[in-house]
């Protein structure tokens, strides 16, 4: 079969499913200024919001698609005084709603407003490294924050998930997070290493933990898993640095996850507006029907006719995709590339040099830790 | 796995929502940040389990539905399996 009539035939063949997975990055505004954010580090040129009209149609569109999740982030969701209106349409429509939140906002007024709009998940994260981590481990302030919030998720009767992002600065105190996470009274805690993308991409050296490191969290972990039972369900994601093959991000560009940021921009994943010579579409201008389906952006990493080797010829490629486009593109410079944490990827050293290095020194005065601002 | 007597009463579990998909054309449950696709003799009981109808309910209900017996078994096998998963718990 030749090119043309193989790429007239193979998109009805292999229609995409609905986008399953709908995230609100509602705003990148935000409080805090980790230096582990995936927002990308020049947030603050892009376009206006999208207005509260704006994201009813979206919910709609995609709920008519086949939607049923709803991620509502950012940035922080709850500077969006719209947020609860934005909740109750999505109930109405038949989305399991997911807030996912710092809780800097989250007083009771709103929980109980977001409980009546019919809100199902709540989603604590524990958001800044140094400062806020010194601040929790030490019971000041943020610790009273999170604990008065996590007192009002309980109340209104939700389960309490906090999720604690990991790296080379608390990774070591990963026993005192769980003794705090149980005295917050959480059901389920998720111990997430950082993934490498914007601020935390700028940051890496600084962020990626030793192998000694990562090895002791995990035995401190498994010791106070021992301890509580199935009291507390903890759920420890290891960096994908140390892994021999990468992880089937997104699950492929297009196949289930659609995310729309502040601006307007539907992405298939948070980080893809960094993929150069891909137009992503706005849903200012197109319907999430035509976006999803029929748009330049969404189909390009669609199939595997866009791989290189080895991914082409591999046996994996239905497992993992290929891993991370991002991944690829920010450490080879070519997004159709394997994702280089594979081991099969010839740019695979890239990967593992800097692990090698993280068991090293930290990195001094050449090159600080940038903290997530609006310069 | 415990066996759940026929006198139980599950109920759809603590944060869950069992919901029909018509692009899917199946009954989905939703959790959060997931979702889990039902198959149709999972949906059907599921849709039954109301926390105020016990499991020998759900399967004379089924039994009668769908004319046809011995169902007991499938149906209690099922429901201990979903109560594992904390897709359903019993209401006490």
């Amino acid at each position: 079969m030749n090119a043309v009539s193989e790429a007239a035939v193979s998109p009805a063949l292999s229609r995409p499913g609905p986008p399953l997975w709908l995230l609100f990055e509602l705003t990148y505004k935000c409080p805090l200024h980790c230096v582990f954010c995936y927002n990308p580090t020049d947030f603050t040129r892009t376009g206006a919001e999208l207005t509260t009209s704006d994201w009813i149609r979206v919910l709609r569109e995609a709920r008519a698609l086949g939607a049923v999740q709803l991620g509502l982030s950012g940035g922080e969701p709850l500077l969006r005084d719209d947020l609860e209106l934005i909740v109750a349409e999505a109930h109405t429509l038949g989305f399991y709603t997911n807030l996912i939140t710092s809780g800097v906002g989250l007083t009771e007024v709103r929980l109980q407003a977001l409980k009546r709009a019919g809100l199902d998940h709540i989603q604590l994260s524990f958001q800044d490294s140094t400062r806020e981590m010194n601040d929790f481990l030490s019971s000041t302030r943020t610790f009273e924050l999170k604990s008065r919030v996590a007192g009002l998720i309980k109340k209104y009767d939700y389960p309490m998930v906090l999720n604690v992002v990991l790296h080379r600065l608390n990774i070591d105190h990963v026993e005192e997070i769980l003794n705090m996470a149980e005295q917050m009274g959480a059901d389920y805690v998720e111990l997430a290493n950082t993934q490498y993308y914007g601020w935390a991409a700028r940051n890496r050296d600084r962020l990626l933990p030793s192998r000694e490191q990562l090895r002791r969290a995990e035995e401190a972990t498994q010791r106070f898993r021992a301890k509580v039972g199935q009291r507390i369900r903890i759920f420890f994601v290891v960096p994908d640095y140390f892994e021999r093959r990468p992880k089937p991000c997104m699950n492929g560009l297009g196949s289930i996850f659609l995310t729309i940021t502040p601006d307007g921009t539907a992405l298939p994943c948070h980080a893809a507006r960094m993929l150069p010579g891909i137009d992503f579409p706005s849903v200012r201008t197109a319907s999430v029907e035509s976006v999803w389906y029929d748009s330049a952006g969404f189909n390009h990493f669609r199939g595997d006719s866009w791989m290189k080797e080895p991914c082409r010829s591999c046996p994996e490629k239905a497992k993992d995709f290929g891993g991370c486009r991002c991944q690829a593109y920010m450490l080879t410079g070519d997004a159709a590339n394997a994702d280089p944490v594979c081991d099969l990827s010839p740019y695979h050293h890239l990967v593992t040099e800097a692990v090698v290095r993280a068991d090293g020194p930290l990195p001094t005065v050449e090159k600080p830790l940038v903290f997530r601002d609006h310069r | 796995m415990d066996t759940i007597a026929a006198s139980a009463r599950p109920a759809i579990g603590r944060g869950m929502r069992l919901q029909w998909e018509p692009v899917q054309n199946a009954h989905v449950l939703l959790y959060p940040e997931g979702m889990i696709k039902l198959n149709g003799s999972a949906g059907e009981i599921m849709k039954r389990c109301d926390g105020t109808r016990t499991i020998a309910d759900i399967t004379a209900d089924l039994e009668h539905t769908f004319a046809t017996s011995d169902l007991a078994k499938d149906v209690s096998a099922f429901v201990s399996m979903a109560v594992a998963k904390q897709w359903l718990q019993i209401q006490s």
